[in-house]
């Protein structure tokens, strides 16, 4: 089951074509990686998600159902940019945009009681929102896109201006989120979060579509078989012949006892491992080099660029 | 519609609980009332209310035996010479010496001299002089033969009364029971239509820092994930108004309260009050307290009950207009001010101009140029205010009001549609021409 479904998205603005027939899938309790270039369409597409603007054309559904702007309060979602009212109270500003969600006032009080209290910043009640500290601020931005417990939650660069402290906070909180059957749509340019947070991927280069799937899988989709060998010792001169004499391997690179060798089309690596044992190499480790999602991110959008 | 009344409130309460709100809410009208009264006060309080006795030398013997006072001045022929009463006067209970010199035969003109320690008011001068005026008069017309009660009976106290009226269809005579004076109609017309002047500049330029705001915080982007941004904007717009309207209800309470406050202090009615101010001897002379009383006569029989509906219809109709103009073009802009004066400068002309126009329509107030601005919705909301105290004809305002409104629906709306694009536009610097395009745009 899905939470989130896009059919063939477009939208336009004036001649731009911001979002080009875009379709993907969001599976529910999963965290979902929305991945881009800067001006890819990432914006609009969140845009059309969270109903702040209309999608010309596609479909889209919620949870199974045609999207439609009453879900939006089944949605929490943190712009990039973050804002708050400035002059306003913290407590009222969280009131407020509770309400604003659906809760009623009640509730919304007793949750963002609990919520304050376990980011421990309940005696800041009363305060104005500009007198708190930018990552103070954070967590007050935070709390008002959670609150109202959506079931999709759209985190467009949450840890941007956070410290690391506050980075691990915020972090373990989304897991738990997660946990409990939220489904999170997370937009970062910062590959390494991505692949420590997300399961499922989307890229989006120049308003389309181009690349989806599962973490694992895509990293094996893109993988060189390239394997890479820790040795202690002396390597046998005779290796150098490997490239030549047998067109299974070749050596891709090669450090202070280490190597990276690639296995091509129709070689194995347990050739490659029983090759190296025969030669008298003593083999410290053996494992296969799975490109990094930042690997792939370059190279689609480039070769994207370059066909583009 | 519960997010609209949320969004509404929040628009309503931070703002009427700044504290500049209050102090300008609280303060104003202290302020207008001590301009208007104070120089009232002043001649209250510069000692006309004291009693002075006034011992009399009289060379000319055209006082006779007493000069008739005023309550507040007591006048004492004496038989001592000046030289005495002026060494003795203070022994003998009097404030000061009246001097009269002999006058000669058919002399228009007599200088008198008051001598005293005090300090003499200007009213208090014109009393004396009017008092030893009247005298002479007396005294000239008994020399030509006349007796005192013939010369009562040559003075003619007249009042002007106006009475409105017109000829209806039927070549019936009717008569308007309202008494009139154009004279408050063109202060009521031109306070109307100035107060909604300064509203409209003032919220409106309040509406567009608020959405300017919103915007460069970024904030619009959370809430109108939660609602649509036309709510957002109405909410806004609605929530002012009642700012406003709370602060013109205050203004209203407060400046009849103390109004009457003062009036009771220095026991003068508000108008005459009015009066003082540009007339400091109104007080002292008491045949112009009877004009004081028609005046006031005048400000109470006008049609409040009509003047007042009106006045807010074109309030609040304007201020839609404006305000959601000024909220489309504050999404527009970023957060330079400067950037987006051209388009501030679009929005505030028809303003200006009906301010401009302001006089030329309290003047002839019936001309074509007044009735075709007052049709206008651009220029309706100042200018017929400032008509209807003149009472323009039913069929004028009911057509006025309905074109009012119906812009005001529709400039709301159309406001609506360059919002909605224009607080997501960001680093483009929008012309009057991009903003048309906008209105354009699909969701």
């Amino acid at each position: 089951m899905n939470i989130l479904q896009l059919e063939e998205v477009v939208k336009t603005y004036d001649k731009t074509v911001a979002v080009d027939h875009v379709s993907f899938s969001i599976p529910k309790g999963r965290i979902f990686g929305l991945l881009g270039p800067n001006g890819a369409g990432k914006t609009s597409l969140i845009r059309i998600i969270t109903s702040i603007t209309r999608a010309d054309n596609g479909k889209l559904f919620f949870d199974g159902q045609p999207l439609q702007s009453i879900h939006s309060e089944r949605i929490g979602y943190m712009p990039e940019e973050r804002g708050l009212y400035k002059k306003m109270k913290v407590g009222e500003q969280l009131l407020y945009l509770a309400q604003l969600k659906g809760l009623q006032y009640r509730d919304a009080r007793n949750r963002l009681r609990q919520w304050m209290t376990r980011f421990e910043i309940m005696n800041w009640w009363n305060k104005k929102i500009d007198e708190l500290s930018k990552g103070m601020q954070q967590k007050v931005q935070f709390i008002s896109t959670v609150v109202h417990e959506p079931d999709l939650l759209i985190l467009d660069e949450p840890f941007s201006g956070l410290d690391p402290i506050n980075t691990n906070l915020i972090k373990s909180e989304i897991r738990e989120l997660n946990r409990k059957g939220i489904s999170i749509i997370f937009s970062t340019h910062r590959m390494e979060q991505v692949e420590e947070m997300c399961e499922h991927i989307v890229l989006i280069n120049q308003g389309r579509n181009v690349l989806t799937g599962e973490v694992n899988e895509i990293k094996e989709r893109f993988k060189e078989n390239i394997f890479r060998i820790e040795y202690s010792g002396d390597l046998p001169s005779e290796l150098d012949a490997m490239d030549a004499g047998n067109h299974q391997f070749s050596i891709v690179s090669r450090r202070d006892h280490s190597l990276r060798v690639k296995v091509e089309e129709g070689g194995d690596s347990n050739d490659l491992l029983r090759f190296l044992i025969q030669k008298g190499v003593h083999i410290l480790a053996f494992n296969e080099v799975l490109p990094s999602i930042n690997d792939i991110f370059i190279r689609v959008v480039e070769g994207d660029d370059i066909q583009g | 519609m519960k997010k609209l009344w949320l969004i509404i409130q929040r628009e309503y309460i931070t703002r009427v609980r700044k504290r500049s709100f209050i102090l300008i809410t609280l303060l104003s009208p202290i302020i207008m009332v001590a301009i208007m009264t104070l120089p009232a006060l002043l001649v209250s309080f510069a000692g006309d209310d004291q009693q002075r006795s006034i011992a009399v030398v009289d060379e000319s013997g055209a006082m006779g035996d007493e000069i008739e006072g005023n309550g507040k001045l007591i006048f004492d022929v004496r038989e001592e010479p000046l030289e005495d009463l002026r060494k003795r006067y203070k022994e003998l209970g009097f404030d000061g010496v009246l001097y009269i010199p002999g006058l000669e035969e058919g002399a228009s003109e007599v200088r008198v001299t008051y001598y005293t320690e005090d300090q003499l008011s200007l009213s208090l001068e014109n009393s004396i002089e009017r008092a030893v005026a009247d005298r002479f008069e007396d005294y000239k017309m008994q020399l030509a033969g006349y007796d005192q009660e013939i010369i009562n009976s040559f003075k003619t106290k007249v009042a002007l009364q106006l009475r409105e009226q017109y000829v209806d269809e039927n070549g019936q005579l009717i008569e308007k029971e309202k008494k009139s004076s154009a004279g408050v109609a063109t202060v009521i017309g031109f306070v109307a239509g100035f107060i909604i002047y300064m509203i409209l500049i003032f919220y409106g330029a309040m509406i567009m820092r608020s959405v300017m705001e919103e915007k460069t915080n970024r904030i619009v982007e959370v809430i109108i994930s939660s609602v649509r941004p036309f709510q957002l904007m109405l909410g806004k717009i609605i929530g002012v108004s009642g700012v406003g309207l709370t602060q013109m209800l205050v203004w209203i309470i407060l400046v009849t309260v103390l109004m009457s406050v003062v009036g009771m202090f220095v026991s003068v009615d508000p108008a005459s009050m009015q009066d003082a101010m540009n007339n400091p001897m109104v007080q002292a002379q008491p045949s112009q307290m009877g004009q004081v009383e028609e005046m006031l006569d005048i400000v109470t029989s006008q049609n409040w009950g009509y003047i007042i509906p009106v006045f807010l219809i074109y309030f609040l109709g304007g201020y839609f207009i404006y305000s959601s103009m000024f909220a489309a073009v504050g999404s527009a802009m970023g957060d330079d001010l400067g950037e987006g004066q051209p388009l501030t400068f679009v929005v505030m002309l028809p303003i200006i101009l009906s301010i401009i126009m302001i006089s030329p329509v309290i003047e002839s107030p019936n001309s074509t140029l007044a009735v075709w601005l007052s049709m206008i919705p651009l220029t309706s909301p100042v200018i017929m205010p400032a008509r209807v105290a003149f009472e323009p004809p039913l069929w004028q305002f009911l057509v006025s009001a309905v074109v009012l409104i119906a812009s005001a629906v529709l400039f709301v709306w159309l406001s609506g549609r360059i919002y909605r694009v224009g607080i997501l536009m960001y680093g483009k610097k929008a012309s009057l021409k991009e903003l048309g395009k906008w209105m354009f745009y699909r969701e």
